[in-house]
């Protein structure tokens, strides 16, 4: 399935935003989550079934002003 | 003396709140903010480049150093990712507290505030505590005070520019309709001095990241810093003379010779 993660055009295997943190290596990674700019939270990521097309958002604590 | 400072029921010794961005390197990062006493630093959440994971260890010495984060919305630009992002930032950092950005211009950086209106009203209805990064408009203020704001962050001259305080007038207007809410000082101060002058205004605090990160020496600059915020903060305090137009004479006028 071709999904766009952080601006990125992916082709990845995972069906939902929980296996897709896993297999693109953030499981244990503090990072927050959201699809199409919506909000996912840590604890829906399991059943949030991904659709082609889906833009993800995968963000991590940062420097910031 | 005792001087604390509240933000949402916090009660905070520093005055001085600082930006974690743009230092040269994670130790002189964190021996500015250590150097600049800050009790409050700002962070942000971005994507990671390349399949880098440096924002792991940028927030392992954040957690290291204690410090209460106030997570930003920078670069925002519309309502909606504004509050999408505070909603990624509040699971992320375990906080309620957002400073929202919502930005409408590119070459000032310029708070759009039509949107950072709409987007506090959606945010303190959902129990966030917000510090909105404003303009000096009085009219603005008070419609972030009653979507639920309890702090308000007028920035003092456009982001990164160390201009200092462009609009003394103004920020003198909002402290004086405002007597009794929290006002920061964020963005555009470039020099501790510039830090004494909004204290001697009656701020209760500034905020700022690259007037230190900059600096030659940032450890240098966040203790000069924190020097200033000190200075100012007592000068206001002990109630600064008024500015007259004409001389005074300090010395006696009564016992003068050869009169």
């Amino acid at each position: 399935m071709k999904i766009t993660v952080n601006g990125e055009s992916l082709e990845v295997k995972a069906a939902d935003l929980a296996a897709l943190l896993v297999e693109l290596d953030y499981e244990a990674a503090p990072v927050a989550t959201a699809i199409n700019e919506t909000f996912v939270r840590a604890k829906d990521r399991a059943g949030l079934t991904l659709n082609e097309g889906d833009r993800v958002e995968i963000l991590t604590p940062r420097q910031g002003g | 003396m005792r001087d604390p400072l509240k933000f949402y029921g916090v009660e905070l010794a520093s005055r001085l709140l600082v930006g974690t961005a743009q230092y040269p390197s994670p130790a002189i990062l964190a021996g500015a903010l250590k150097a600049s006493g800050a009790e409050i630093v700002t962070v942000s959440l971005r994507r990671e480049a390349g399949g880098a994971r440096g924002g792991e260890s940028f927030w392992d010495i954040i957690k290291s150093l204690g410090l209460r984060v106030l997570p930003n919305t920078a670069g925002c630009r519309t309502v909606k990712e504004a509050v999408t992002t505070a909603q990624m930032a509040r699971e992320l950092f375990s906080t309620d507290w957002i400073k929202l950005e919502v930005i409408g211009e590119e070459d000032t950086l310029q708070p759009d505030v039509f949107g950072l209106v709409e987007a506090a009203k959606v945010l303190c209805a959902d129990g966030f505590q917000v510090f909105p990064y404003m303009t000096e408009d009085l009219v603005v203020a008070e419609k972030l005070l009653d979507a639920g704001c309890k702090v308000l962050m007028p920035w003092g001259a456009p982001i990164g520019s160390g201009r200092g305080l462009n609009n003394v007038y103004g920020l003198r207007a909002l402290r004086a309709h405002f007597p009794d809410i929290p006002l920061v000082i964020d963005a555009g101060l470039g020099a501790p001095s510039q830090a004494a002058q909004a204290f001697e205004l009656g701020y209760d605090a500034v905020l700022l990241n690259t007037a230190i990160a900059r600096a030659g020496d940032p450890i240098a600059m966040a203790r000069a810093f924190a020097a200033g915020c000190a200075a100012g903060r007592a000068a206001f305090l002990a109630q600064p003379i008024e500015p007259r137009d004409m001389a005074a004479p300090s010395t006696p006028v009564i016992g003068r010779a050869f009169t």
